[in-house]
């Protein structure tokens, strides 16, 4: 089931009405979430992406705009009706209830015809428990269980009565970092397994790109870019997008295009055919770097960090906009990172120009196909 | 090492001294000299003798017709009162709860009573349904609209006195109840009922699966203080139906045993004693079948 957002608002109304603050927590967002795939909205807290996630379970009626699941309009219709399953950060799971409990919840207050026989229930429960692999665990309480078990329930009890669409509220923020990174393997397989179109919203870059087929960059109400997690870090589309993604972040400088070439103080360190003469943010990624003892680009180096297969060389320069720089170099590469100063050459496609206004991408002629430069 | 352990001890118990002193002559005193009491036939307060001892105490006080009446008035009031307050309470307070406007000045009303002197209320509820030479009451007023003719609520017949006594219970205990109540249904978490709304759940089965086993602790809390409370009753009969409850037919235990101490036939601590040890045991039982019956239903 593919999810449709046409235009679509949500805008708190002020509390206080001698001071207009009223807060546009989802501005006009207009895009499609492909059937059957696991969407990552991601952005920094308070960008509107619960309130997205919200919208789209119809928790929350938007001020404007539509939402189709396929080609029904569900824009009016209360949550129950939509057939969606939603997984809270906090699970939501009923303490007074077992797990099996739990899980049947959402098959009991079905009415009717569609009400399944308990033989019925009890066989949906337990191949949901199965899919979540916590089928041992029936009879415990969510009290009894740890912060890991107790996620899964909530993927149960979301997943058994079959939804259109399955929404993820911060599914992990809860959990410790080990079990952060088995729950979200876990997260992919089952939505790989169900063909559940799934919307989850984190504000962990690295979990979004790892598990999403597709991210949805926002901030403030506002969808910067949406694309394949790949795609998002090796073109983004402006300063905020560049910065968001990545660990360690993108390295941002002063700098200037002129003449078809990129100056970063007094240094011409890169040729950039194709862009017009201006002020711009130069965002280097930190694997953008390679030690060259003739490079065009010279930094004062701070130290040199070991980390087996790679080196991490921190260094500084007087138009970079962070206190430090931080190169990642191949191990084997590593000579030259001696002394008081480094010199560098630039991979051009780790590296991105925003204009220095509206810092948005300023694109210049070069390698740029997505796989030619990565050997 | 030994020598610091003892010198500890009586440290600790050095500190817990004033502490054990207070309740020591306050509470436990007290309790151990009714309970002996109970027990001292023809104990005469003012030559500080007794006879004998024996179960003669308890003998009488059973045996008093003025007992009896108060033991029955007694649990009338309870087995009526608490369950109804408790639950005229839970469906003032969900409503409390459902509504957004006004909600502060509702809460304001409902908890007025609580701050108000229970003889000033009584007052207020006698001219509401006492009969006079000039008047018929409020209460009768109404009644006559039904074609009803008028009920002495007062010095009537005993019925009309009990519901009285009921509702006028009711009405002063709810407020607390209702306090209780909108706090609990406010703790409980937000997303459970999100969580409840996307799965399709009827407020019905809402209130009856989430909201009810989120705040049985609250409930518990508020049907065992409330068996206490009414086991307890006095004042409240002495604000509608005046001193002399006896003749009112309209006494409880807690009336009785004040009656024995201070009252016109009183002056028998003897038998007030036993008639409080009946009342302890009384509340105590029902307290131990309330703990063995939220052992299934509540949810901590």
């Amino acid at each position: 089931m593919k999810v449709v957002l046409q235009h679509l608002t949500k805008k708190f109304p002020s509390r206080n009405r001698k001071v207009n603050d009223e807060v546009i927590a989802v501005n006009d967002f207009d895009f499609e979430i492909p059937d059957g795939k696991l969407i990552g909205l991601l952005g920094p807290s308070g960008c509107g992406k619960s309130t997205c996630l919200n919208l789209i379970s119809g928790l929350l009626t938007p001020t404007s705009g539509r939402i189709l699941f396929g080609d029904d309009d569900v824009t009016d219709l209360p949550p129950e009706n939509r057939g969606v399953g939603l997984v809270f950060q906090n699970y939501a799971l009923y303490p007074h209830l077992t797990v099996r409990q739990n899980i049947q919840f959402p098959l009991q207050n079905l009415k009717g015809a569609d009400r399944p026989s308990r033989e019925e229930m009890d066989r949906r429960a337990l191949e949901a428990a199965k899919l979540v692999q916590i089928e041992g665990l029936m009879d415990r309480k969510p009290g009894e269980m740890s912060g890991g078990q107790q996620q899964r329930v909530a993927i149960a009890r979301a997943v058994v009565k079959m939804p259109r669409v399955l929404l993820l509220d911060e599914p992990l923020s809860n959990l410790d970092a080990r079990l952060r990174l088995q729950t979200r393997e876990e997260i992919r397989r089952i939505q790989r397994e169900t063909g559940i179109t799934t919307v989850f919203v984190t504000h962990d870059q690295e979990e979004a790109m790892s598990i999403s087929d597709m991210i949805v960059v926002m901030k403030d109400g506002v969808v910067h870019q949406i694309d394949q997690p790949q795609n998002v870090y090796d073109d983004p589309v402006d300063l905020f997008v560049a910065k968001f993604l990545g660990t360690p972040p993108i390295n941002v400088f002063e700098g200037a295009v002129r003449g078809g070439r990129l100056y970063i103080g007094d240094e011409d360190v890169l040729d950039v055919p194709g862009a017009d003469d201006r002020a711009v943010w130069v965002g280097i990624r930190p694997e953008g770097f390679v030690l060259k003892p003739d490079g065009r680009f010279t930094c004062g180096l701070d130290r040199v960090e070991v980390m087996g297969r790679d080196i991490s060389v921190v260094c500084h320069h007087p138009a970079a906009t962070a206190d430090q720089i931080r190169a990642i170099i191949s191990a084997e590469n590593r000579a030259g990172a001696t002394g008081q100063a480094v010199r560098f050459d630039l991979k051009p496609r780790k590296v991105h120009l925003f204009d220095r206004e509206s810092e948005a991408r300023v694109p210049f002629d070069g390698p740029r196909a997505p796989m030619d430069e990565v050997k | 090492m030994r020598g610091d352990k003892k010198a500890n001890n009586l440290k600790g118990w050095l500190y817990l001294l004033p502490a054990m002193l207070f309740l020591g002559f306050f509470m436990v005193y007290p309790l151990v000299d009714v309970f002996v009491y109970s027990f001292e036939e023809g104990y005469n307060s003012a030559s500080q003798t007794y006879f004998g001892v024996g179960l003669y105490n308890y003998s009488y006080v059973l045996h008093d017709p003025y007992f009896l009446q108060a033991l029955k008035n007694t649990f009338i009031l309870v087995v009526i009162t608490v369950p109804l307050s408790t639950l005229l309470a839970l469906l003032i307070s969900v409503g409390l709860s459902s509504i957004s406007k006004l909600k502060e000045l509702y809460q304001t009303v409902y908890f007025l009573p609580y701050v108000t002197n229970t003889l000033a209320v009584g007052l207020v509820f006698m001219i509401l349904f006492k009969r006079t030479a000039y008047t018929d009451g409020l209460a009768n007023l109404v009644l006559a609209w039904f074609g009803r003719g008028p009920v002495d609520f007062i010095d009537g017949p005993y019925w009309a006195k009990m519901f009285v006594l009921c509702f006028y219970t009711v009405w002063v205990v709810m407020p607390f109840k209702v306090l209780i109540l909108t706090s609990a249904l406010a703790s409980v978490d937000q997303t459970y009922y999100n969580a409840a709304k996307v799965d399709g759940t009827s407020p019905f089965r809402i209130f009856r699966k989430i909201t009810l086993p989120m705040i049985s602790p609250m409930i518990f809390y508020l049907v065992i203080t409330g068996f206490i409370g009414a086991f307890k009753a006095y004042s409240d009969a002495v604000a509608l139906f005046g001193t002399n409850l006896n003749a009112a037919e309209m006494n409880t235990i807690v009336g009785y045993v004040y009656d024995m101490l201070y009252g016109d036939s009183g002056g028998y601590p003897s038998y007030a004693s036993a008639a409080a040890i009946l009342l302890f045991a009384v509340v105590f039982t029902i307290t131990l079948i309330n703990l063995s019956i939220s052992k299934k239903n509540v949810h901590y």
